[in-house]
């Protein structure tokens, strides 16, 4: 069987178009290509280019979003199959909006761009306790923790949530990303953490150095 | 006032005495929708009147970075009691007229509502001292935070975060706060998410459908409290769902004509507070706010420019038009090169409701000349300023009241929002980015599509909205 043409893969993504994302990759999985290919050669450079066409104002978050779905409509076909050759996906990172604060909408964001930069995330919500990102965390086996604070008095909930990662024992498997629009570079090296994104988009890139 | 008192159906069917609606403006001519000036003022205890001709500085305070817990309640008292000490003595060197002071609880607070009305109780000594060594009047809003979305999906209608958030409303009235408002979130769960989805009909679901229902259940239950305390239930905001959009367009994330379309329908779920009983002043940072002022006539908060230290906008000097009084919507209390950061708002606040208050002293005419400065410096620049320009305000509060329920008010002033951000980008009155254009054929078009029919919308949109986020029941489906 040939090689269809897969630019419609990355095209369809780029667009927001899951109902073609999912269709082209399904093609391309019948004619035997392979599904790693697909995802690194194609839909996470979509995703790439989706993040820089947002970076630079030229797409709004509902754009973003569509093409988040897009890909997601297609990796639900390829992760099955990722999972059964032994492939692993880029990360694994688990993600909340730390204890006492319940926005949502910049967490949400940072899970979408982690998702299309081909990491598998962990969404635990918002009002998340120490211990829950601990024990999760653990029980996934993820590489990574991302919280968010959007309020100065739930800031410290964040080096409450390092210091039960130390409490446990596990500090040293996990790197921990923090954001949010109180938080600063200077905090996050004030409470031991990783790294700090100061927007959505940043936070992929940031992802990559930490796991590097 | 131009009201019509009628029995409306709570969502659970019981019947709300309180409510009364709105049948046309109260204000029709946009010349008399101005800061300072309105057409039912309201008299505080210690005799300040807002909207007779003065506008009041608002003064919100909240902690620095700091957890609230038994532990540390000891700073948290030292905290507030510094804040409001330091305030009001600034109030009385600058010869404030009077001072309105917004305590707006955090969670651990209104989660132990013992702690608020302690809080409550340290604001109101404070304040009673400066009235009696000073004589500057003060009066003090309560607004609780809601606690109900703590919980996921969130119980709107019974629980024990409910039952703590008004217990707190219940104590802080008691102990003397004169105003209760809250930042109430019900439909936000849907709202959130519309709002990243570029979704219209999904705000107007958020909105007018869970937002009204919720609002008809919680303003009932307030209304009732202030009646209990003799006190006022003053007004909530759209908060949760315009100035998140208003946020989000601020930061490119959603479209500004967007953000613009989401503050105009935003106005059909605040008024509900009124329909159920409410008599303002409406919460600060319901920038919404204009539009109900012309609907009820009643005094409103208006946050603007001095509100930068809490979240920025478009809307610095528009907001002031319409204002009877002034807020700073929130600021930490750290340390600044003038003082303490409260204090410095405080003073900024005086000094603008010093400029407002020398127009009115003048004249109507100066307080409109002012007022066309403080529109015209912002509303061509942005589409949420545009749509409140006075006379843009009039158009859209006359197309809410036309509207025989809340959601055919949402979809027609959404219409009209955009039709007024469409014409004035024709005329040149307005700058919409290009990239913005195609948004409002696909907001019109959308909205264009909502039926008259509240139920066949609901059985539309159940289907399409993401149902684990929110309990139907809650909301009386």
């Amino acid at each position: 069987m040939s090689t269809p043409d897969l630019q419609p893969l990355y095209d369809a993504v780029l667009s927001g178009d899951a109902k073609t994302a999912r269709a082209v990759t399904e093609q391309a999985l019948s004619a035997g290509v392979e599904p790693l290919k697909l995802v690194q050669e194609y839909m996470v450079p979509a995703m790439g280019e989706v993040g820089r066409r947002f970076e630079c104002n030229e797409y709004f978050v509902p754009e973003l979003l569509l093409s988040a779905r897009a890909m997601k409509a297609a990796l639900e076909l390829i992760r099955p199959l990722l999972a059964a050759s032994g492939a692993q996906p880029a990360g694994r990172v688990v993600i909340g909006t730390v204890k006492g604060d319940l926005h949502d909408i910049g967490k949400n964001l940072v899970a979408a761009m982690l998702e299309g930069g081909g990491y598998e995330v962990i969404d635990l919500g918002v009002n998340v306790p120490p211990e829950k990102f601990v024990e999760v965390a653990q029980e996934k086996n993820a590489n990574l923790v991302a919280m968010s604070a959007l309020l100065t008095t739930t800031m410290p909930s964040m080096r409450t949530t390092i210091e039960a990662f130390k409490a446990a024992g596990v500090r040293n498997r996990v790197k921990i990303m923090i954001g949010g629009a109180p938080i600063t570079q200077r905090y996050a090296d004030e409470i031991g953490a990783d790294g700090y994104a100061e927007t959505a988009a940043g936070a992929v890139p940031l992802a990559r150095k930490l796991a590097a | 006032m131009t009201v019509a008192t009628q029995l409306v159906p709570k969502p659970d069917g019981a019947l709300c005495a309180v409510a009364r609606r709105f049948s046309a403006p109260a204000i029709r001519d946009p010349s008399e929708l101005r800061f300072g000036h309105c057409l039912h003022p309201l008299r505080t205890r210690h005799g300040l009147v807002i909207g007779a001709g003065l506008v009041y500085p608002e003064l919100n305070f909240t902690l620095p970075p700091m957890l609230v817990t038994q532990a540390t309640m000891p700073e948290v008292r030292a905290q507030y009691r510094q804040m409001i000490t330091s305030a009001l003595q600034r109030a009385v060197d600058l010869e404030a007229p009077g001072l309105v002071v917004e305590f707006e609880t955090l969670p651990p607070m209104t989660e132990h509502p013992a702690w608020a009305v302690e809080l409550t109780r340290i604001l109101l000594e404070a304040m009673e001292d400066a009235h009696a060594r000073h004589g500057l009047k003060s009066v003090l809003r309560i607004t609780p935070n809601d606690l109900r979305e703590m919980e996921r999906p969130p119980r709107m209608r019974k629980g024990p975060l409910l039952e703590a958030m008004l217990e707190t409303f219940d104590g802080c009235a008691a102990a003397g706060a004169e105003w209760l408002s809250i930042e109430s979130v019900g439909g936000k769960e849907v709202h959130d998410e519309a709002l990243l989805n570029g979704d219209i009909r999904g705000v107007l679901f958020g909105l007018c459908v869970l937002g009204v229902r919720d609002m008809r259940f919680l303003w009932t239950e307030l209304v009732e409290i202030a009646r209990r305390h003799g006190v006022h239930a003053a007004g909530d905001t759209a908060c949760g769902f315009a100035n998140t959009a208003m946020v989000l367009a601020d930061q490119r994330m959603i479209p500004r004509v967007f953000a613009a379309v989401v503050r105009a329908i935003s106005a059909v779920r605040s008024l509900v507070a009124y329909e159920c009983g409410a008599v303002g002043p409406g919460k600060d940072c319901a920038y919404e706010n204009p539009i109900l002022k012309a609907i009820t006539g009643l005094p409103m908060a208006m946050e603007g420019r001095m509100a930068a230290c809490a979240h920025l906008s478009p809307l610095g000097n528009i907001a002031a038009a319409t204002c009877d009084t002034w807020s700073n919507e929130s600021v930490q209390n750290i340390k600044l090169l003038g003082g303490m950061a409260p204090t410095c708002s405080l003073e900024q606040l005086v000094y603008d409701c010093r400029l407002f208050n020398r127009a009115l002293a003048d004249g109507p005419e100066a307080a409109l000349l002012l007022r066309k400065w403080l529109v015209e410096s912002d509303a061509p620049l942005d589409p949420q300023a545009w749509i409140l320009t006075p006379e843009n305000v009039v158009n859209l509060a006359d197309a809410i009241v036309r509207a025989p329920t809340p959601l055919a008010a949402g979809r027609d002033v959404g219409l009209k929002a955009v039709e007024l951000i469409r014409e004035a980008h024709r005329n040149g009155q307005l700058k919409v980015p290009p990239r913005e254009l195609p948004w409002l054929d696909r907001i019109q078009n959308a909205l264009e599509s909502v039926p008259d029919n509240e139920e066949a919308f609901i059985a539309e949109m159940l289907p399409a909205v993401d149902t684990t986020r929110f309990v139907p029941a809650e909301y009386g489906l």
